[in-house]
Formats: C-alpha cells, sequence, structure tokens
C-alpha cells in the first residue's frame, strides 16, 4: 500500500504527544483521508514514555496493530534519544524529526546509525515565543505536518483553526498562541 | 444522510447515546471506559439530553441504580470496564434474572493481576453466563452501530434481556478512526419510545420485581430467561436488517470474511479481527485459500450457524483474548470447538490465547497463525490444541 503514510510519535506523558496524534488524524481527515491517530499507554504518569501513532490512507485502514515501520518519528522530548531506540524499524527512505536545541550535527551521533533524513525543531522557542509557555506539541505537529508533506499550509493552517475553535471552545484565548505557533514552526523547521 | 466524521470509539458510543437520550445514566469512572460517560455528562451539562445523570460511588451502584431505573420502567444504562465489572458481578445476574432491558456500554480491559489497564476480553468473557446478550466490535463503526441497534435487541417482547455491547480498550475505545454517523432524526425514529408493559411505577398494575423464589419455582424462573435468550437471534438479524435499510451497512450474527472457500480460517472476537483481514488479502495474493469468522453476537452463542459457515473448512484457530484456565484453552476455543463437535465436523481445530493484557497483534502474527494451520493439513495431525501466540518463552 503504497499510499499509506505510517508515523510514531514519541514524547513523555503531559506534553501533549497523544493530543498532536489525535490533532493530526483530525487534520489529516479533513482532506479526505482514511486515518488512524491512537496512544499507547505504559504507566499512566506525567514524564513516562509513551508513544502514540498515525495511520494515513486514500483507502480504508482496518489495521490495529501499533507500528513498527514507520516512514516518520517524532521525537518530542529528545531526553528520550537515550531512553528509547526512537529509530528501531524506521524506513531509511523516512525521517526522523526531532525537538532539539541543538544543531542537526550534534543530534546525529544519537540516532543509531539511522541513515535516512534528520529534521530539527525548536519547539521550545517556538512555543515560549508565541504562547508563553512550553507547549511543545503545538509546534511539532505543524514540523511533521511540513516534513511529511500532508498537506499545503494554507489549508493546514484553516482546518486547524476549526480544530482549535472546537476544541479550546472554553479558552478560547489560547487559539491565537496556538496559530501562531503552528506559523511559526513551518519557517522553523530544517 | 448520513455525516461522514473521525470519531474515538468511545466518543462515537456517547455520541450514540446522546442520539438515543436515555432516561437514566448512573455512572462510575474506570479506564477505559471513562470518556463514555464524560462525554455524556458534557452532553447533559449543555442540555442535549434530558437524561438523568447520576454520578454514583462505585459500579456495585451504577448498575444498581441502572438496574432500579429499568424496574422502575426507564431506559437505563450504565458503562463501565474490567474491575468495574467484575464489580458489578451480583447485579448483572439480577438485571437479567428480572428480565430488565438496560444496556452496558463495556470498554473491554484485562482484570488484574497484575494491574492492567489495556485490553484483552477476559471481563465480558467471566460475564458470558450471567444472561446478558454480549455483541461485540471491530471498529468504531460497529462500535456506534451496535449501540444504535442494543435497545432494539434487548427491549424487544420476545426477548428483554440486558445486553452488553464491547469494544476493545484503547484499541478502539482511544483510536481516532473515520466513521459514519446518522442523524439524531434518524437514530431517534429507528430505536423508537420505550413502552414497557409491566413496570414498577404502574399504578394500574402493582407488582413485584426480585422477589424471593422458593425452589418450586426457581428453576421455571431460569428456564423462562434462557427463552428469552432463544429469541435472541432472530431478533438481532430483523434488527440489523432494518438497520441496513437505514445505513447501508449490514450486520448478521457474525462475518464471514473470504470464508466461502476458504480451506483453512480463524475465528476471533474484536479488533484484531481487522488485522486479521490484511492478513488474509497478503496470503490470498498468493493463491492461499483463507479466511475468517468475525463473532458479532457471542451471547447467545450461535453455534449451528457458525459449524455451517466453517463446513468447507479443513482447519480453524480459534482465537481468545481470555484464559479459561481451563488447561484446553479460552472460551471461544469451548464454544467453538463444542459447536464443531455437535455438527460432526472433520476439521482440525486448535485454540491460540492471544493478545492478553493488550499485547499488540500484528498481520505477521495472523499471517503465522494461517501457516501454523497449513502445516496442522499436512500433518493430518492438529498437535498441541491449547496454544499461546506471541508469547515469550
Amino acid at each position: 500500500m503504497s499510499n499509506l503514510t505510517e508515523i510514531r510519535w514519541h514524547g513523555r506523558g503531559g506534553q501533549g504527544a497523544k493530543t498532536a496524534a489525535l490533532l493530526l488524524a483530525d487534520v489529516a481527515f479533513q482532506t479526505g483521508k482514511y486515518v488512524q491517530g491512537f496512544p499507547e499507554y505504559g504507566p499512566e504518569r506525567m514524564g513516562a514514555p509513551i508513544t502514540a501513532y498515525n495511520r494515513i490512507s486514500d483507502t480504508v485502514i482496518r489495521v490495529h496493530s501499533n507500528i513498527y515501520n514507520p516512514q516518520y518519528v517524532v521525537v518530542v522530548d529528545e531526553s528520550l534519544l537515550e531512553a528509547v531506540d526512537v529509530t528501531s524499524g524506521l524506513k531509511k527512505d523516512g525521517a526522523i524529526l526531532v525537538n532539539t536545541q541543538r544543531t542537526k550535527e550534534e543530534i546525529i551521533p544519537h540516532l543509531r546509525g539511522y541513515e535516512g533524513k534528520v529534521y530539527i525543531i525548536d519547539a521550545h522557542k517556538v512555543s515560549l515565543a508565541t504562547m508563553g509557555k512550553y507547549f511543545p506539541n503545538t509546534p511539532m505537529l505543524a514540523a511533521i505536518v511540513k516534513v511529511a508533506g500532508i498537506m499545503e499550509e494554507e489549508t493546514f493552517l484553516r482546518e486547524m483553526r476549526a480544530s482549535f475553535n472546537h476544541k479550546f471552545a472554553g479558552k478560547p484565548e489560547v487559539i491565537d498562541g496556538n496559530m501562531q505557533a503552528l506559523k511559526m514552526a513551518f519557517q522553523e523547521v530544517q | 444522510m448520513a455525516k461522514r466524521d473521525r470519531l474515538s470509539g468511545n466518543e462515537a458510543v456517547a455520541i450514540a447515546l446522546r442520539q438515543i437520550n436515555p432516561d437514566v445514566f448512573p455512572a462510575f469512572p474506570i479506564t477505559p471506559s471513562t470518556e463514555i460517560p464524560q462525554y455524556f455528562a458534557s452532553f447533559v451539562a449543555n442540555g442535549l439530553v434530558d437524561t438523568e445523570f447520576i454520578p454514583v460511588e462505585s459500579e456495585h451502584s451504577s448498575m444498581s441504580a441502572a438496574i432500579g431505573a429499568s424496574a422502575a420502567g426507564a431506559r437505563s444504562l450504565t458503562a463501565t470496564s474490567s474491575c468495574g465489572l467484575a464489580y458489578m458481578w451480583e447485579e448483572l445476574y439480577i438485571a437479567a434474572s428480572n428480565r430488565l432491558p438496560l444496556a452496558l456500554a463495556l470498554v473491554n480491559r484485562a482484570l488484574s493481576g497484575p494491574i492492567n489497564i489495556n485490553c484483552d476480553h477476559s471481563d465480558s468473557m467471566g460475564a458470558r453466563d450471567a444472561g446478558w446478550i454480549q455483541i461485540y466490535a471491530e471498529n468504531n463503526q460497529e462500535a456506534y452501530d451496535n449501540m444504535v441497534q442494543a435497545y432494539r435487541i434487548s427491549e424487544h417482547k420476545d426477548v428483554r434481556l440486558p445486553i452488553m455491547i464491547c469494544q476493545d480498550g484503547f484499541i478502539t475505545s482511544h483510536a481516532v478512526e473515520n466513521i459514519e454517523l446518522l442523524e439524531d432524526e434518524e437514530v431517534k425514529n429507528f430505536v423508537g419510545e420505550y413502552c414497557p408493559e409491566n413496570y414498577l411505577l404502574n399504578p394500574e398494575c402493582p407488582m413485584a420485581v426480585g422477589p424471593y423464589s422458593i425452589t418450586d419455582y426457581y428453576m421455571e424462573a431460569k428456564r423462562n430467561q434462557a427463552e428469552g435468550m432463544k429469541n435472541v437471534k432472530q431478533v438481532v438479524l430483523d434488527v440489523a436488517k432494518e438497520f441496513a435499510q437505514l445505513s447501508g451497512r449490514e450486520y448478521g450474527l457474525f462475518e464471514a470474511y473470504r470464508l466461502e472457500d476458504a480451506d483453512r480460517a480463524v475465528v476471533m472476537i474484536g479488533s484484531a479481527a481487522g488485522t486479521t483481514k490484511d492478513a488474509i488479502d497478503r496470503l490470498r495474493e498468493n493463491g492461499e485459500k483463507v479466511g475468517l469468522l468475525k463473532i458479532r453476537l457471542y451471547r447467545p452463542f450461535p453455534a449451528e450457524e457458525i459449524a455451517k459457515a466453517l463446513s468447507g473448512v479443513k482447519a480453524v484457530a480459534v482465537m481468545d483474548r481470555a484464559e479459561g484456565y481451563s488447561n484446553q484453552g479460552g472460551p471461544l476455543g469451548a464454544d467453538v470447538m463444542a459447536a464443531l463437535f455437535r455438527a460432526r465436523s472433520n476439521a482440525f481445530a486448535v485454540n491460540y490465547i492471544y493478545g492478553l493484557g493488550g499485547r499488540d497483534v500484528r498481520v505477521e502474527d495472523m499471517e503465522g497463525v494461517f501457516a501454523d494451520l497449513k502445516q496442522i493439513i499436512e500433518d493430518g495431525d492438529a498437535g498441541e490444541t491449547y496454544r499461546y501466540l506471541g508469547i515469550r518463552e
């Protein structure tokens, strides 16, 4: 199935990796795709490593297993590079996206010999600049949409605003910051 | 008009319940079913339903309150998982023996211990003899569709039994997938008003609910329950037929996937059936005649129909997502093998325990099961019939 995109998210409990995966499923659905977004929980506590997954396809998705050979891996917390084998099964013609304040050259030696493309973004900087607090998942969401070419920036931003309007109906004051974070992340990912 | 959406399994069931607008919903939270009452509570708060939502202090109480409401003449339900269901044990039997057509949205999760929050079927399988109708889903769409059909089955005058609508914890309950929803009005009309013939709060006809039964009557009462259960199959089929006219989605007692000409078959329940379908398609590309029988209605058990659907196969693997500790395999294995024996089947049958506590099931795992069946046919010997899939030795 060449039209199937599989993404694996690595984060820590509380950073919103699961929410980001669900939002990605949300926006991909808006473009007419079949989608899956689901978490894999270990111990339910803040800070524990968690994994979340996305499948995006032109055809119906029936499989209900985790993803072992993703095209893309998103690392929301770079301390996981040492704790978890984040590149396990990652396809060589795919890519890994890491949230870091370091340079690409500094990150590559920590990827256990991964030969595919490496992208980085400083989600900390983006988050503080736009939302005033550290919510890495919003910038990481925009960054993976760009890296994986899931949709055009304009479409993405339009659909995300609709999603945020729904998700943050109770606290509309956070919507603008989140939207700015998405826009900035689109520029910052490298 | 159907509405295309993307929802988690829990949200899908909560929306079905909003559309049904039941009278009484007592609830106590437990992972992974918590979101169902959580979403529903927001519907209540926002005035989208006029259900009496009762936050209670335990699952023993949530089921008791649902029973009380149902006996009084209301359409009631609750939701739970795992140890929550275990804590309702006594009440499950009370609901069924009083012929109360209430619903339980069950999100399957392993029973302790070791403590585990992930999916297996040990909770509902343990309750399989409680006298409840049990219907299972492969995905969010089926969880939603089954919930919409639930009351039509359980409230039917030939049935009048409680119904458990089951889905796999996290795997479907917390996974966002594409789904088609019916319009609110369509669901409302399909489900209809609940008009019980007899109920506690009817001043015209005073009655007792749940009285003591002396030995002289107890056995007849139980036999009556079994009669209600006997009628379930036909009602499930009738309701499914009507539902298909409304939604275009067809349901039966089970789903036979590429089974017609298969020489090897897997029988299973729940979300791993979708994964198995992918394995089947891959193997079929190489000319292998493999198929799936996915159970939808597990209680009552459609044994004759299942045996008939499997009559052409040479080898069957029955997959249990629960242990039975019989040293023979799991509950579905026992039921399917008994069905095959009664039908004088000559097929080889083996029983796998799989997916306990959320252990992942991959397409490759299911290809391996079909390879095992191929070997069994070649050997002319089933070998060990009680097996574990994906266990680390």
